[in-house]
Parts: C-alpha cells; structure tokens; sequence
C-alpha cells in the first residue's frame, strides 16, 4: 500500500507505525528460526548470543560432531578412518533415527500421494457422488487432532495383528513386528503417516486440477488416444507439478511427525522427531540445535521446490499475475 | 402413436433419457472407482481405529469378566437396595474376591471400580487378600476387613461396572462421581476435566484473537504490496510453515528460558537483575507464545488470500466521498476481509484446541492441554477414560469441522 499524496500527515505517521509493526511481526515469524543456527555453532553449552558471533573462529562443529558419535561405540579422538565412519553409519543414534525418518518418510508419501493423486483425479470429475461427503473424509486427517488420531491406532494396531504361519504372515509379516501386530512396527509406523499426508496431497492435487482443461482429454481420446495414453501424455505432465508439491507435504508432515511414532512405534522406529522429543524433554542440548539448523535448511529447500513448482504449474495452467 | 413418436431415441434406438441415465451412472461409477482404494485404505487406518477408540470409551469388562458369580447376582437382582445388599451379595462378592485373587485380576477388577469409586483398588487388594479365610455369615466378615464395603457408592459402583458397556467414563470425564447416593457432580476442586476443556477452548480463543490482531497487517501488507515484492516477503511467512514443529519449539525454549537468550541479553543489558530473570517458558505464557508462532501462517495465508482479490478502488471511492481513513476501514475495508478472518480464525482455533507437542515441551505444568491430559491418562493405562476424553474432544472437533464446512467450505483450504 503505497501512501496516498493527500494523505495528512496524521496519516504518515501512522502508515509508518504501520509499517514497523509489520516489520516486527515478520521478525517474530523468523527471528527463532534463525536464532538456533548461531547457536548451533557455539562451542560452549550455554545460549548466549554475545559479541563472538561477530567472530567466526569461535565457531565450532562440536555438536555436530556429537551427532555422529553419540551412540557410537569409538572413543571421540579415535581416528577417523573407514572402519569408524561405518560404526557411524551403524550404531550412531542420530543416523540411525535419520534412516528410520527417511525410510518411513519415503515409503508414506509413496503410498499417500499414489493414493491422494488417482482419488483426487476422481474428485475432481463433476459427476463424483457425494464429493462433499467424501472431501470432509479425506480432510479430516489434517484437521482431528493428532492425539486423537494416535490413541485410536494405539488401541487399533495392537490388535490388528495376523495369525503366525497363515497366508497373510507370509506375505505381510516381514513389514510387521514379531508378534505380527501393526503396532511397533515399520508397516504401522508408514501407513499411520500416509493418512496424515493424504489431506495435503488431496488438497494441491485438486487445486492444481481445478484449473485443469478437461476438453484436452477429449482432444485426445479423439486422437485415438487410449485412456493410459491420456493419463501419462496429457493429464500427468500438467499435473505433475502440484503432485510433486503434494508429495513433498506429505514428506514433510512424516518427516515432522512425532505423537503416532509415540504412540505406536516401537524401539526400532526411533525417527529424528522423536530422538529430538526425548531430547528436548530431558535437558535441551546445544545437539538438538544442530538438528534444528540441519532441518531449517531442509525446509529451505524444499521450501523453494515447492515455489518453483507452483510457479511452473501457474505458467502451465495460464494462470498470470503471480 | 403421437406419444411414441414423441419420445427421443438414440441412433439405435433406445430411449434417449434412458441412454443418458445410464451413461451418467457409468461415469459416476468410473469417477467412484478411483477414489475407492484412497477411501478404503483411509476407512481402515484411520476410522477404524477411531470407531475402535469410541468403542473402548464405552467397554470395560475388567470387573464384568472377573467377578461371574456377583454379575448373576446383579442379574437376578436389579433392584436390589445398594445401602443394604443382603448376605447372598456378600457371599458372591467373598468367591469372587477368591477367585480374582486365584487368578490374579483384583488389579484389573480393581481398577474398573476405581474410576467411579476412588480408594476401590487397596479394598479389592485387602479384601482378596483375606476372602480365601472368611467364615460366613459373609456380611460381618467382609465388613470386619474394611467397612467401606458396605458403602452404597462401592454397591452402586459394582452393579454398574457388572455391565461391560457403560457410559460411566463419560461422566467421570465430565467430573460426575459416584457417592452414596448416586451420581453426583463433584466438589469445585474436583471439576479437573470440564475445567481443563474450559481453559482449553480460553486459551484457543487467545491464541486466536493474538494470530488475529498479528496476521491482519502482515496479510494487509503482503496484500497491497507489489507482487515481486510480496512473494518475497511470502517467504517469511512460509519458511515457518515448513519448518519442523519441533525445530520452532526448541527455538522458544532456547530464546525464552530463564539462561535463555531473550533473558541473558535482558542481564547482560542491565535491564534485569540476574535474579529477576522472567520466566516466559515451562508456563502458560511459553504455551502461548510457542502456539501463537507454530499457528500465525495458518491465519496468514486465508486472510491473505481474500485480501488480495479486494480492488483498491472501493476504498478511494469511499474516502472520494468524504470517508475519513478510519471510517474507510471500518465501513468497507473491513467487512470485505470477514470471509478471510473467519477462515484463518476457524482453521487456527480448530487446530489449537487440539494441539499437543508444543503444550507437551514448553506448558509445564500449568500451560498443559486437554490432549496432554489424554495423553496422561493413556501413559497410566486410564484407556477407557482416555477414549472418552478423546470422544468428547473429537465430538467438539467435528461440530468446528462442520461450520469450517459451512462457513468456508473445505475445499478452499490452500497452502502458499
């Protein structure tokens, strides 16, 4: 808003006051999310921002060095050599929590948004029945609370377990726990953070294809295109940019996730959220800060994926101005 | 034959209405279809275990199952008087005490009681104990071990819990219990539950009203800037959206702690005395913060949104005809942005009440939520109680849901 030339002086003024709150509340948006990368690199274990973060040789990888070594069975000045990286990529605490997140996280937005994208394609048809009905649904995930969601699959999960030696241990028990149970399991673990993430797909999938030209499918069936021909060809690469920004919410929300993990998950389905709960319930190490700026720049990226994204799928779809 | 000629006829001749209804059907069958797996896999992972969870919120055959013969008693006798259970009552209360003591359910049994009845769990324990010896007549036996098993709350208790489904974690949820005489609400310092929803949906509304009053001139702005300039300063509002709760909360407990960096710089300014250091976290006031900060771009973005399709020119035309800027807001401004404001302050309000782990880290103990009470109560193996906790907390989500629905309607839910 640019200020008016007749505006009185009054009118300055507050156009100024105006302007300096917007500026503070954009500095309590992202001042605490910046605060923790200087802290991370503070070699004491103490949070003061003092005068030596002007100096960038008090700056130390200290505790990200602990990152790797907690955990780990080696002594902190052993050599680093191959046999101490790959006691590293075995034992340490912190990566092993970190293949779990990415496993977990990966396997739950496969699932989520090949789901969410073939649902969202029916939804989007005008003659889907009860389209209201079933969005609320599909919603819901995102909006019941997550302590909710947790308590009903902790009760769920424990028992939805399969016979040992039937057909379905065969064929689904290696994804299970020992004793067969969805609970403290992998499986359990994945299609409880696939559910989190379908409301985020369903969401940019139908956005992206409510601007979507549906006469280019009759174009195309006219052509003699059969209808995998019109899905990889021409629905697809037009939808595919807010499929992607689809699939990276749900690896996000996975990836953030920790009330099911604890509720559901057992010792071997330590994710990176749930180390940092613990962590930040016990006594807050400057360690968890060094997450913290690991995951702040993570989110920078995709941050910036998603707005890449969304500005091709607005040029795609013709829509200007943005 | 003027009717047959009448109707319309596809080119191989079948009824053109009839052609057409089955047509549509064959598309909705096909649009059905691709939404069926996503809508079968969500019923199974995610309603199921709700239904289920409702379900437990209702069950609970701890004492049903291990208690047979006072369950036929209770059968037999419906209308029994609970101050004055006859002897035939104690003597199945004497062989189930034995019996649960053999097999090893007093706790369980126990328990179950104990929600209604607080103080049933050391009786069960004791009268177990002892039930293996007693002598008739069973009455002054029992009574002789602990007197409290002649109270009429204790029997009205029984005869309830003798039934697997109740409705009993309900009113215990909604801080009823049961006395002598019956259910009854409990004294002003017992009211834990209801008091906590009640301070849950205050601080919801705080929580709204500070986003509120925060996302309208950040939204205001971003809303009339230039669009290279705004989508600029969208990445302010968005980078904290994508940033992990956990990473944001561990931020506010390391800016506002008592050795934090807010209060060290305060000390280190002169501004506070070391002593005086304020305590802005493990409180109500780190809960607030922290939920304020994790909720705003939820605000932001709806508000935004509506904002930036309002013209410009309908203010220059009100403040053409003499409107000073105040009244141009309020008037026209204003009304224009209520869509945006009741989106944002539904979505943040709806999520607040139900919100855990910023509680959970930064609340302490007096900035806990109604879902760290869930979340106690399971801890504690509570998980009837904390069903009907639950139920009642989802039952006061899904009317919320439902006005979003109204109101905004839920496909307009966007992100960036």
């Amino acid at each position: 808003m640019a200020l008016p030339t007749y505006a009185s002086p009054l009118e300055r003024l507050w156009y100024y006051t105006y302007l300096t709150i917007c500026v503070l509340i954009f500095l309590f948006l992202i001042a605490p999310i910046l605060v923790v990368i200087p802290l991370s690199f503070n070699p004491d274990a103490d949070f003061t921002l003092g005068a030596e973060f002007l100096d960038p040789a008090t700056y130390s990888l200290r505790w990200y060095d602990t990152l790797l070594t907690l955990g780990h069975p080696a002594t902190a000045d052993a050599p680093r050599d191959d046999a101490w990286w790959s006691a590293v990529w075995e034992r340490s605490t912190w990566v092993q929590a970190a293949k779990n997140s990415l496993w977990v996280g990966l396997w739950a937005t496969i699932l989520a948004t090949t789901l969410g994208t073939i649902a969202a394609l029916g939804l989007s048809r005008p003659e889907m029945p009860y389209r209201r009905l079933i969005m609320a649904l599909l919603i819901s995930p995102m909006i019941v609370p997550i302590i909710i969601i947790a308590v009903g699959m902790s009760f769920f999960y424990a028992k939805a377990c399969v016979a040992p030696d039937s057909a379905m241990a065969l064929i689904f028990g290696w994804m299970l726990s020992e004793k067969g149970c969805l609970a403290n399991s992998h499986l359990g673990v994945i299609v409880a953070h696939a559910v989190l993430g379908i409301p985020f797909v369903i969401i940019t999938v139908t956005a992206t294809l409510s601007g979507f030209d549906q006469s280019l499918i009759r174009a195309a069936q006219s052509m003699g295109a059969n209808p995998r021909t019109v899905f990889f060809k021409v629905i697809m690469p037009l939808i595919l940019p807010g499929v992607i920004s689809g699939a990276l919410f749900a690896f996000v929300t996975s990836f953030d996730e920790v009330v099911a993990v604890l509720f559901i998950a057992g010792p071997d389905q330590q994710t990176i959220p749930r180390q940092m709960f613990n962590g930040i319930r016990e006594a807050i190490s400057p360690a968890i800060l060094a997450v913290a700026t690991i995951l702040v720049v993570i989110s920078v990226l995709l941050l910036a994926t998603v707005e890449v994204l969304r500005r091709r799928s607005d040029r795609l779809r013709g829509v200007t101005g943005r | 034959m003027a009717d047959a000629a009448q109707i319309l006829t596809t080119a191989d001749g079948r009824p053109l209405k009839a052609a057409l209804a089955a047509a549509q059907g064959r598309a909705k069958r096909r649009a059905f279809l691709l939404v069926l797996p996503l809508l079968l896999f969500v019923l199974l992972t995610f309603l199921v275990p709700i239904a289920y969870m409702l379900m437990r919120s209702v069950e609970h055959d701890g004492f049903a199952a291990s208690a047979p013969a006072l369950v036929e008693w209770f059968d037999e006798n419906p209308d029994f008087d609970p101050a004055n259970p006859p002897e035939e009552a104690f003597a199945a209360l004497v062989q189930d005490l034995a019996r649960m003591q053999e097999e090893r359910t007093t706790g369980i049994a126990g328990t179950r009681i104990n929600y209604s009845v607080p103080g049933s769990i050391s009786m069960f324990k004791k009268g177990a104990r002892e039930a293996a010896g007693l002598e008739p007549p069973y009455k002054e036996a029992l009574l002789a071990v602990d007197a409290n098993f002649g109270r009429p709350a204790l029997w009205r208790g029984m005869a309830s819990a003798s039934n697997a489904y109740t409705a009993e974690f309900y009113l215990v949820a909604s801080d009823r219990k049961l006395t002598d005489a019956g259910w009854a609400r409990g004294g002003d310092k017992e009211r834990i539950y209801l008091y906590l929803f009640g301070k849950t949906f205050m601080i919801s509304a705080l929580i709204t009203v500070i986003c509120l009053l925060l996302a309208f001139p950040v939204a205001h702005l971003l809303a009339t800037l230039p669009m290279s300039k705004a989508a600029l300063l969208m990445i302010l509002v968005l980078l904290p959206f994508w940033t992990s709760l956990l990473v944001r909360t561990t931020a506010w407990i390391v800016l506002l702690q008592e050795q934090g960096v807010v209060n060290n710089l305060l000390v280190g300014l002169g501004l506070l005395d070391d002593k005086g250091r304020l305590s802005m976290m493990y409180n109500m006031t780190g809960t607030v913060v922290a939920m304020t900060h994790v909720l705003l771009p939820f605000m932001i973005l709806p508000l935004y949104s509506v904002m930036r399709v309002i013209p410009p020119s309908y203010a220059r035309a009100a403040r053409s005809l003499g409107a000073t800027s105040w009244t141009t807001f309020r008037r026209v401004y204003l009304p224009q942005t209520l869509p945006g404001i009741a989106a944002g302050s539904l979505l943040v309000f709806i999520l607040a009440v139900g919100y855990y782990i910023t509680p959970a880290l930064v609340g302490g103990a007096d900035g806990q939520l109604i879902s760290n009470l869930i979340q106690f109560h399971m801890s504690k193996s509570n998980w009837s109680l904390a069903a009907a906790i639950a139920a009642m907390l989802l039952a006061a989500i899904l009317i919320l849901y439902w006005i979003y629905d109204r109101l905004v309607g839920i496909d307009r839910l966007k992100f960036g």
